[in-house]
């Protein structure tokens, strides 16, 4: 698939912008704050309804404007689809699919697929579990789009239970203590075994719930790493040139010879997930009340990946650990790839300043039958060439992108621009050009 | 900020469920410019709902006296019961006129995010209306969301060993709809309680 047109409205720093783009490679390239990444920032979230560099939605949408719309039309077998998402912080999003609204935005994942790699995406390897697990979790989202609600209702779980635990650790401490929540007695009154007796009677319904839901999730996520692991060693030695064995091992918070199997690359029936789970919660129940935190389950659970012997956090040299995080995004999209039938969209955001010029032309090669990739860049010739010149160039500055830079020689056939509004060349997101075609106008002092 | 009156009825107002800053000030400027007469039967309307609604003893529900309609009907069948989140689930159930037997309403969901644990629902009440035999099924009509389902499990664990009958209402496909719209999680319950056609 590609995208064909991108709209702002209110996004980050774009009052309006207007964007064609073609199958190749796009390569955007301007002095840093001067808008790129907020560019392919949009098109990400069109795939996944979530930013890659902020977890709120509130920076997506310009100071002073009150929501943000962005805009897509993308095309697949040559069929095109408008998705439309409505940015509004601290309010449900809004989205359209075609011309007509959906009844909830994640309707729409799937419409778009991109495999997105930028600099944050080092935390993959040095940074928390919390990074890996959003990591397999969004790529299963975007693999099948029904995971967003298991996803969602996984989290609910953890959330209910996790606030059980806390309100019944006073109703176990045998003395003093905090006392709050209104499963504890009043004060004063000493905790009665009635009381005890309904907080673990709730906790055993939520432990059911946790255990058959997250089961559901620990299974879709291993069934993904199987199908990811081989893909990973292959992209990681492919761009730097070695034979390297990178590997990703699940690590799972459960006591139980299921978590050995799991680790051997093992993927356990959903049913033999579930009853690990159940027997885990009964062996760490007392900790868990003690401490008031939800300790088993998918949430729990972490992704060790290593360079042949040696743990690649700690070990790995600056290099090796952004060719690992390339190596599971270039695997995550090969994944995708072969699953759908189809090219996601390949964003690469500031990611060849990082890289030496070997695996920098590497990457190039690699990536040069994709169906659409777009690479944003601070210095244009960071870029291989052979990318470059087979694709279009476009200067970004302040928000406004300009002509396609010569370096794009026009008879290729990825530098036809498309043309519109009247013939002049999609050249540019300047917003004071489009003042007066928009329907609304925009404030003078923009 | 409007003066004094008119600000504090929009302030009221905007704290009813789904009204906001917005119709609240519309409702606000309507009974502003609307007939006393109108304005009147409102208020006493507001004021009877108070004074004289109360719960039923028996089942939770509304009522005017100390029992409720369904409660102090004879005529309804009393081996069986059936257990909703809200009064108005009640008469949602009401209305499909399937359901013979009387209500139990929990007021509300096993949610301990928001401090609500069975403790803070009426289930001892439940409990003490099956004392005496004369129940032998207990239908358990909580909303089909985590919460519901949660406090559905719990029920049925408490229940079971009681030799009742404990059944949950199916999930399922809406009638009269088209099986493409159906979002995946009710197409898959829906799987899950197929049932043979009868022929």
């Amino acid at each position: 698939m590609h995208v064909r047109h991108l709209t702002l409205k209110d996004f980050r720093s774009y009052p309006t912008a207007e964007l064609a783009l073609t199958p190749g490679v796009t390569t955007l390239v301007g002095l840093n704050g001067q808008g790129k990444t907020n560019l392919v920032e949009a098109i990400g979230y069109l795939a996944t309804l979530g930013s890659h560099r902020v977890a709120t939605d509130q920076p997506l949408v310009r100071f002073g404007a009150e929501q943000a719309i962005v805009r897509g039309a993308v095309v697949r077998d040559g069929r095109e689809t408008m998705v439309e998402l409505e940015i509004t912080p601290g309010r449900a999003n809004r989205a359209r699919l075609g011309r007509a609204p959906v009844a909830r935005p994640r309707d729409v994942l799937g419409t778009v697929r991109t495999v997105l790699f930028a600099p944050e995406d080092l935390a993959l390897v040095k940074g928390d579990p919390s990074e890996r697990r959003r990591f397999l979790d969004e790529l299963l989202v975007q693999r099948q789009p029904r995971w967003s609600g298991v996803r969602s209702d996984y989290d609910k779980i953890v959330r209910q239970r996790g606030a059980l635990l806390k309100s019944a650790a006073p109703l176990f401490r045998t003395r003093g203590g905090k006392r709050a929540g209104r499963h504890t007695p009043r004060p004063g009154e000493p905790p009665t075994d009635e009381a005890r007796d309904a907080a673990l009677h709730t906790l055993d319904v939520w432990d059911s719930h946790l255990a058959t839901v997250g089961a559901q999730l620990l299974y879709a996520r291993l069934r993904l790493l199987r199908d990811l692991v081989p893909d990973l060693a292959q992209c990681y030695d492919a761009v730097s040139a070695s034979a390297a064995n990178a590997r990703a091992v699940y690590r799972s918070s459960l006591h139980d010879e299921v978590a050995a199997r799991i680790a051997d690359g093992d993927v356990p029936e959903v049913e033999q997930l579930r009853e690990a789970i159940l027997h885990t919660l009964e062996q760490v129940r007392d900790r868990e009340i003690e401490r008031g935190v939800c300790l088993v389950g998918p949430h729990r659970d972490d992704l060790v990946l290593s360079l042949g012997e040696l743990p690649a956090k700690g070990y790995a040299s600056h290099g090796e650990s952004w060719s690992f995080a390339l190596g599971l995004k270039l695997a995550a999209y090969r994944l995708l790839r072969r699953d759908l039938g189809d090219d996601p969209v390949l964003i690469l955001d500031d990611v060849f300043a990082e890289l030496d010029v070997g695996r920098r032309e590497r990457l190039g090669e690699l990536i040069a039958d994709c169906e659409q990739v777009l690479i944003t860049a601070a210095v244009g010739a960071d870029v291989p060439e052979q990318l470059r010149e087979s694709g279009t160039t476009y200067a970004v500055e302040l928000g406004h992108v300009g002509a396609p830079l010569p370096a794009s020689p026009p008879s290729s056939p990825n530098a036809v621009f498309e043309v519109e509004r009247g013939g002049a060349p999609v050249s540019s997101l300047n917003t004071r050009e489009f003042d007066s075609e928009l329907d609304e106008p925009e404030p003078a002092d923009d | 900020m409007y003066e004094g009156a008119v600000q504090d009825l929009i302030d009221e107002l905007g704290r009813l469920p789904g009204v906001g800053p917005k119709s609240a000030q519309r409702i606000a400027f309507h009974l502003l410019q609307a007939d006393p007469d109108d304005v009147k039967r409102l208020v006493e309307a507001l004021t009877e709902v108070k004074q004289r609604v109360r719960f039923c003893q028996t089942c939770g529900n509304v009522a005017e006296a100390e029992q409720c309609r369904i409660c102090a009907d004879a005529r309804r069948d009393r081996t069986s019961i059936c257990v909703v989140e809200e009064p108005k689930d009640v008469v949602a159930i009401e209305r499909t006129r399937e359901f013979k037997g009387r209500y139990h309403v929990l007021g509300g969901a096993i949610s301990p995010i928001d401090g609500i644990g069975p403790e803070d629902l009426r289930m001892t009440e439940l409990m003490s209306r099956l004392a005496s035999g004369e129940v032998t099924e207990i239908i358990i009509a909580t909303d089909p969301n985590l919460e519901g389902e949660a406090t559905a499990s719990y029920l049925a664990r408490l229940l079971r060993p009681m030799g009742l009958r404990v059944t949950r209402l199916a999930s399922g496909l809406p009638v009269g709809g088209d099986l493409e719209y159906a979002d995946e999680v009710t197409l898959g319950r829906a799987f899950e309680g197929r049932r043979l056609i009868d022929v």
